[in-house]
Formats: structure tokens, C-alpha cells, sequence
């Protein structure tokens, strides 16, 4: 098991939502959505210009900006 | 006496599509009062039994940051509807169930629709609707808002769930020890501190502890004895909660709903009978789509696609009422006896009304098209492609349409386009959008520069053409990011969206939304720009010249006429054009134009390019018309200007510095005031109307007086 932020993810892997850092309208924004901690993700892909990021979660895809994933962090299988 | 019940959900989770369902063609659009949020309100009868349907904004949580949450969280509290609707995409159950849960914290009674439970089996998700029922202690009727299924049953569910007319006690979830005990603390000071307060107490307490702004500030001003309490109970639980499990209360509230929803939905609610991660059509569509090489070629394709649709289909019903309004015209021409009552008919009203109807197409097939990408979801790809671009200059990646509407592609129109910008949700990105789409070279803004290019530039058109584009995005997005760092300051809006499947937008859906759009404009904006227009029609027509100098005019014709040249016609036009310009020059325009004179050298404009640009207020192309009048060439077709370039191309006064510093003012200055007034519409604030006249106007005379001084240092200084 290995925790890292959500920006160092690669494409199509995998991991559990392990924190959320942000507080304010941001870490309303991404809790609202189901990011919590014990979320099941999965990396969809990237923009064309590797920013924002598409993740999987709960059957629905969710799109970030990287400076945004910062906050979140996530446990990954090694 | 109607029951008025609101329709609440997640954006895309069908509701407008069950709202139409429901309503049909009897509904209202207008606005909540002093914001900009639609209040789209119908009809529903159920035996005999009517009830009023309000569709609240889409939102996915009650704790209000948007100016949409908050206008929708207020109709709930404020307005306490018999019942909420709660809409709920079936394959989306659990995030969706966030809301719903907040609802029931509220007290309001709910009644779930299961909408677009079709799609969910397909994607081999089962609920069993029935325990959900039983679980959450709420009706749950599945719906497919697409075909109206469902719908009478919905409303019969919601119509009982009314009659019944149960109190439903507020729901109360554990939040954990910490929290709780704090709740309760926090509850027992707002019911003695706070007698007869709207919320009920344990939600407010709830909403403090989540930090909502607008709550805080409503226990502020209500009682800041209080306030202090409640704010210093949530202080040490802060401290605790940091302390012991290093995170905030909001992040606990969160966790604590989201695991309430997972326990209710792990009891045998839901069940999967198909592999989770398989690729739906929608994911496979997105490969190509979203992809790093194709994404951008048939984002590409697309954005021409819209422009093209909104700009070329438009051109035929534009030309009938462009034909409808001249026949008018001719009417009017024929009818009336010369004199004012006639200039005014003519110039003032009826083209001014046509001026507003001419725009009406545009718009309604601008929208018509963007509801396509809107509905189908392409729109949050677009958004999702560009947003790294956009963001660098503080604005989003869905700003692409409206600048692309108002002419990033030359030849568009700046009024759709800041329509257009009601797609975007985050308000200082939109602001910015909104602000700097009108530099975008519009289709009015084509006629001047293909005079000036013409005159002086003949030999590169097509390069200078394209520098013209080059320098209106460039200026946009350079004062956009300006505007963000400084009027329209401020942290990014979080980016965080969902990027939903695609799905075949209904028919019924895209009518209505354009019909709406189209008429609340004609009929808003519509009587503000009539109201100008005569406006403007004054300013260039009054006083008049004094009746010495008409008289010396009407002279030279006798003589003319006594002579009875052979080029007496000629003769007698040419009279007739000089008069013209000496009425301009004397009118209130001409007035502001001449005074003017002094300030607008420093970019090499005299008098008469001054007036042009008053007149360009009215509409850009009317420079060039204007131009023609103050050289007495009379009426110049804006499509027409070979005489007017040669004029210009002789004139000791013009070269081609000054052409280009006045190509580069045309592309900058002051919107059209159809433009203005829909900035102020579309902005909520007339503050921003001004602001667009007068900051527009500045840049592009000092852009304008930097290439002139420049210009002519460079080619005649050397």
C-alpha cells in the first residue's frame, strides 16, 4: 500500500480515497461529489494537455484540475 | 388555491427533461428577484387537483456557494414548497442520494423519482425500489423523464404524500460522538436564543458547522451574542476534530452522510449484474473523442460546425425580416410627409425595431445549437479540452463558445455570444468572458475593415485580415486577465465536474429552451434597445442646421435647377450630400465629434472619423455609412465602398498608419449598445454595461494612439 497525491496518478490506475485536504468551497465542492475518504477511483485519462484530469468513481466520471488533486490524497497498491 | 411543489436534483440528472415532461408548454420562465438565476415555474393537474411546479437550479448539496445553491436553498426555506420532487439519476444512486438526505434534514417531505431508469438497467444496475422506499421512509416512483413513464404516478406518490399531510420531522443523522455532542449543544442555544427562526435549529447548527457563509451571516445580524457562542462551540470542536483525527468538521459531516447513504444502499437496494468497470458506449465515445490527437481535430470540426449552423441558417429568416422591415420602410417613405415625424418613423423606430428583430434568428439558432452540445454533454468535453488554455488567462474552458459566437471566427455577433455565456457557472470567469467577448471581430465590425484593408492594404489583404484576427483574441485574452487580476479578482471557481454521458438531447426540450431564450431577449431587451435606438437617431439628427444655412443650400439648388445643365441631377445630388454632411457636423454628434477633435489626433482621427464612431455605437458597420455621409458622398452601402476607399486613399489626412490605428480602435472600442445592454442584462448590473463603454473605449484608444505615434515615427520620421 502506498499513499500519494491524486496529481501523481497514472492513467487507468487505480486506489481508495485516503484524505482530503481543502477546506472552503473547494473541499465542498470535491466532498459534495463523493470524494471521501474509503471512494474507490480510478484514473480515466487526461486533457489533451495532461490538465484537468478525468477520474472514475461511483459509476459517474469526474473531471479536476491538477492543482485541485493536489488535496486529494490516495492509497494505491504498489 | 395551487400546491406548489419544487423540483430539485443533481445537474444531469434529467429534471428539466421531467419538468417538460410534466408542464409542457404551460410554463413560465422570468427571474429570482435582483440575480440573474432563471425561475422557471409550470403547471401540473392530477385528478383535478393543480399544482404548481417550480424547477429549481441543479445542485448537488444544500450547503450554498453558488449563486444558483443559494437561490435554490432560499426557495426551500423561505418559501416552504408542500413538497420537493427530488430527482435522481437511477445510475448514479448514491451520489445523488447526498442531496436527497439534506432535503430530508430540512424537513421538507420528499419524494423520490427514479428517473432515467432505463438507462440503469442497461448498464446492469437493479434497484429495488421498494426498500429504498422503506429504508429512507420516503415514496420512490421510477421514472424516464424522455417518454414522461412514470410521471402520473410521481405526482399521484407526491400528491398523497401531501394530502396525507404528515409532519416529517426533520431526519437526524449521527455525525459521530464529537460532532453530535456539539450539535446538541449548539441546537439548545438556538431554540432559547433564536424563538422564531425559519431553519429548523439542528440544521442551522449543522450549516455553521459546515461553514456556510450565507448562515453565518444570517446569525450575525440576527443575534451576534449568539453568534459568538455557536461560533466558539465550533471553534473547540475544530481544535478537537484537528487534533485528534487531523480533519475538519465539514469533512467529518460529509463522511458521515456519505457513509449513511452507503449503509441504506448495502441492505440489499442496489445490486450489479454486470462487471462495474466495464466500458460503456459513452466511455468508448470519450476515447476518441477527449483523445490527445483526434480530441482537439473534431473539437475542431464541432466549434466550425456551430458557427456555421448559427451564422449560415440563420441568414434566410434574417433576410425576410430585413425584407419585412425595408417594405415597412418603403411604407413609411411613401406615406409620410418629409419632415421629422417621418426621420424618426424611418430611422428611429423602425429600424430600430428591425434592428432588434434582426438579431432574433441568430440568437435562436445560437442557442438552438448550443443546447445540442449542451444537452448531449459534448459541452463539458469542450470545457474539459480547453480548460488549460483558458485557465492560464483566468477564465474557463467553456469561455471557447462565446468568444467563438461573438466572432473568434470573424464575421459572428457579439449579442448571442454573451448570451452565450450562461452555459459557464462559475460568475468571475463568466464575468470575464462576458466583458472581453465583444472584442472578437463581429460580423458589423467585417464592412470597416474590409473598407480600410481595401483602400490602403490592398495588395496583403488576406494577411492583414488575419493579423486583425491575430489581434482581437490576443486582446481578449490579454484583458481578461487583466480584468481577473484586478476588477474581477479572485480564486479560480473550483473545476470540479462531472463530465456526464452522452445522451440524444429531446426535441421537445431543445424548442422550448430556445423558444424562452429568444423571447425573454426580444421582449427584455427588446424594448431597451428600441429606446436607444430612437436615442441615437436623435443624437445624429439634432438640432438641424440653422435655417440661414438651410436656406443657402435650398439657393444653390435654384440656381442649379435654373441653369438646367445637362449634369443637373448631379449637380443637385451633390448638393443634397453636402448638406447632409453640414447637418452631421452640426448635429449633436458632430458637435461631440469636432469637440473631440483635439484629444482623438493623438491617434489620427479628425472630426469626421469621430462621428463615424458615434454612429458605430448604434451598430459597427455604421461607420462606414456615416463616414460616406461626412465626406458628402451621401449614402454609403455598407457593401458598397469603392467610392468611399478612393476618397479615403486620396484624403491628405489619411494613410495607412492611421487606417490601421483605426482598424485596431474598431476592433477594440465600445460595444454595440445591443451588445451593452445584454452585458448588463446577462451581468445582472447596469454598473457593467458602463464599465464595458468606458474600459473597451480606453484600451482601444490607447492601442489606437500607440500604433499611430509609432506608426507615423516609423515611416515618415526616419
Amino acid at each position: 500500500m502506498l499513499k500519494l497525491s491524486m496529481r501523481q496518478m497514472k492513467e487507468n490506475q487505480r486506489g481508495v480515497i485516503a484524505a482530503v485536504r481543502a477546506g472552503g468551497e473547494l473541499g465542498k465542492r470535491i466532498r459534495d461529489m463523493g470524494l471521501v475518504p474509503g471512494t474507490e477511483i480510478k484514473i480515466q485519462g487526461r486533457a489533451p494537455l495532461y490538465d484537468p484530469v478525468a477520474i472514475r468513481l461511483m459509476g459517474f466520471t469526474l473531471t479536476l484540475r491538477n492543482n485541485e488533486a493536489d488535496y486529494i490524497d490516495v492509497t494505491v497498491e504498489d | 388555491m395551487s400546491t406548489t411543489i419544487a423540483l430539485a436534483g443533481n445537474p444531469n440528472s434529467g429534471k428539466t427533461t421531467l419538468f417538460n415532461a410534466l408542464t409542457g408548454a404551460r410554463q413560465h420562465v422570468g427571474n429570482y428577484p435582483g440575480v440573474t438565476v432563471e425561475r422557471k415555474e409550470g403547471s401540473y393537474v392530477e385528478n383535478g387537483q393543480t399544482f404548481k411546479l417550480i424547477d429549481l437550479p441543479g445542485m448537488y448539496s444544500l450547503t450554498a456557494y453558488s449563486l444558483e445553491e443559494v437561490v435554490a436553498r432560499d426557495f426551500l426555506v423561505q418559501e416552504r414548497p408542500a413538497a420537493i420532487v427530488n430527482i435522481i439519476d437511477a445510475s448514479n444512486l448514491e451520489r445523488n442520494l447526498y442531496l436527497t438526505v439534506q432535503f430530508m434534514e430540512l424537513g421538507v417531505p420528499v419524494c423520490i423519482a427514479l428517473n432515467m431508469i432505463d438507462a440503469a438497467q442497461k448498464r446492469g444496475i437493479e434497484i429495488n425500489g421498494a426498500k429504498l422506499s422503506e429504508l429512507m421512509g420516503v415514496p420512490v416512483v421510477p421514472t424516464v423523464a424522455r417518454s414522461g413513464q412514470g410521471k402520473s404516478e410521481l405526482m399521484q406518490a407526491t400528491g398523497q404524500l401531501i394530502m396525507a399531510g404528515k409532519k416529517m420531522p426533520p431526519l437526524v443523522i449521527s455525525y459521530g460522538e464529537d460532532v453530535d455532542l456539539a450539535l446538541q449543544e449548539m441546537e439548545q442555544e438556538i431554540v432559547t436564543g433564536f424563538s422564531n427562526c425559519a431553519y429548523p435549529p439542528r440544521w442551522l447548527a449543522l450549516k455553521i458547522l459546515e461553514n456556510d457563509e450565507q448562515i453565518l451571516d444570517f446569525c450575525q445580524k440576527e443575534n451576534p451574542e449568539l453568534y459568538n457562542r455557536l461560533e466558539a462551540i465550533k471553534a473547540r470542536l475544530a481544535r478537537h476534530i484537528s487534533s485528534t483525527l487531523d480533519t475538519c468538521p465539514e469533512a467529518v459531516i460529509a463522511d458521515h452522510r456519505y457513509g449513511y447513504i452507503k449503509a441504506i444502499l448495502k441492505q440489499g437496494v442496489i445490486s450489479h449484474n454486470q462487471d462495474q468497470d466495464r466500458l460503456f458506449i459513452s466511455d468508448r465515445i470519450d476515447q476518441v473523442v477527449t483523445n490527445r490527437f483526434a480530441g482537439p481535430l473534431i473539437m475542431l470540426a464541432v466549434i466550425m460546425g456551430l458557427y456555421h449552423f448559427t451564422f449560415t441558417y440563420s441568414e434566410l429568416p434574417v433576410a425576410w425580416l430585413e425584407g419585412l422591415f425595408g417594405w415597412l420602410s418603403g411604407v413609411a417613405e411613401a406615406g409620410l410627409p418629409d419632415g421629422l415625424l417621418k426621420s424618426l418613423i424611418i430611422a428611429g423606430v423602425i429600424d430600430g425595431a428591425g434592428g432588434v428583430l434582426g438579431f432574433a434568428p441568430i440568437i435562436m439558432f445560437m442557442f438552438f445549437g448550443i443546447a445540442i452540445l449542451e444537452d448531449s454533454g459534448y459541452l463539458a468535453r469542450v470545457a474539459f479540452m480547453l480548460d488549460r488554455v483558458f485557465r492560464s488567462f483566468g477564465l474557463h474552458g467553456a469561455s471557447v463558445m462565446p468568444f467563438i459566437v461573438s466572432g473568434g471566427i470573424a464575421g459572428g455577433c457579439a449579442v448571442p455570444g454573451v448570451m452565450a455565456t450562461r452555459t459557464l457557472k462559475s460568475p468571475r470567469e463568466r464575468l470575464a468572458t462576458l466583458l472581453t467577448a465583444p472584442f472578437m471581430n463581429c460580423g458589423a465590425k467585417l464592412p470597416v475593415f474590409a473598407l480600410l484593408v481595401g483602400a490602403f492594404f490592398a495588395q496583403n489583404e488576406a494577411r492583414v485580415m488575419l493579423i486583425i484576427t491575430l489581434i482581437a483574441w490576443c486582446g481578449a485574452l490579454l484583458s481578461a486577465k487583466l480584468l481577473r487580476s484586478t476588477v474581477i479578482r479572485g480564486e479560480s471557481t473550483p473545476f470540479v465536474m462531472e463530465l456526464p454521458p452522452y445522451r440524444l438531447p429531446t426535441f421537445r426540450g431543445l424548442l422550448i429552451h430556445t423558444w424562452e431564450r429568444t423571447w425573454q431577449y426580444v421582449k427584455k431587451a427588446g424594448t431597451i434597445i428600441l429606446a436607444i435606438s430612437i436615442l441615437l437617431w436623435a443624437l445624429m439628427t439634432f438640432p438641424g442646421l440653422p435655417e440661414t444655412r438651410q436656406e443657402a443650400f435650398e439657393q444653390q439648388r435654384e440656381t442649379v435647377t435654373a441653369a438646367a445643365a445637362e449634369d443637373m441631377e448631379e449637380q443637385l445630388l451633390r448638393i443634397d450630400a453636402q448638406e447632409a454632411e453640414a447637418a452631421l457636423r452640426h448635429s449633436i454628434a458632430g458637435q461631440i465629434g469636432t469637440a473631440m477633435e483635439s484629444v482623438t489626433s493623438l491617434a489620427g482621427f479628425d472630426w469626421r472619423t469621430n462621428i463615424a464612431l458615434v454612429g458605430g455605437f448604434a451598430a459597427k458597420e455604421v461607420v462606414v455609412s456615416t463616414l460616406g455621409t461626412a465626406y458628402s458622398l451621401g449614402e454609403v452601402d455598407p457593401e458598397e465602398t469603392g467610392s468611399l476607399a478612393a476618397t479615403l486613399a486620396k484624403d491628405p489626412n489619411w494613410n495607412p498608419v492611421v487606417a490601421f490605428a483605426l482598424i485596431v480602435f474598431t476592433i477594440f472600442y465600445a460595444p454595440c449598445f445591443v451588445t451593452v445592454v445584454c452585458i448588463a442584462r446577462e451581468a445582472g448590473s447596469w454598473k457593467w454595461g458602463a464599465f464595458s463603454i468606458v474600459f473597451n473605449t480606453a484600451i482601444a484608444f490607447g492601442l489606437a494612439v500607440l500604433v499611430y505615434q509609432i506608426g507615423s515615427r516609423g515611416i515618415f520620421g526616419a
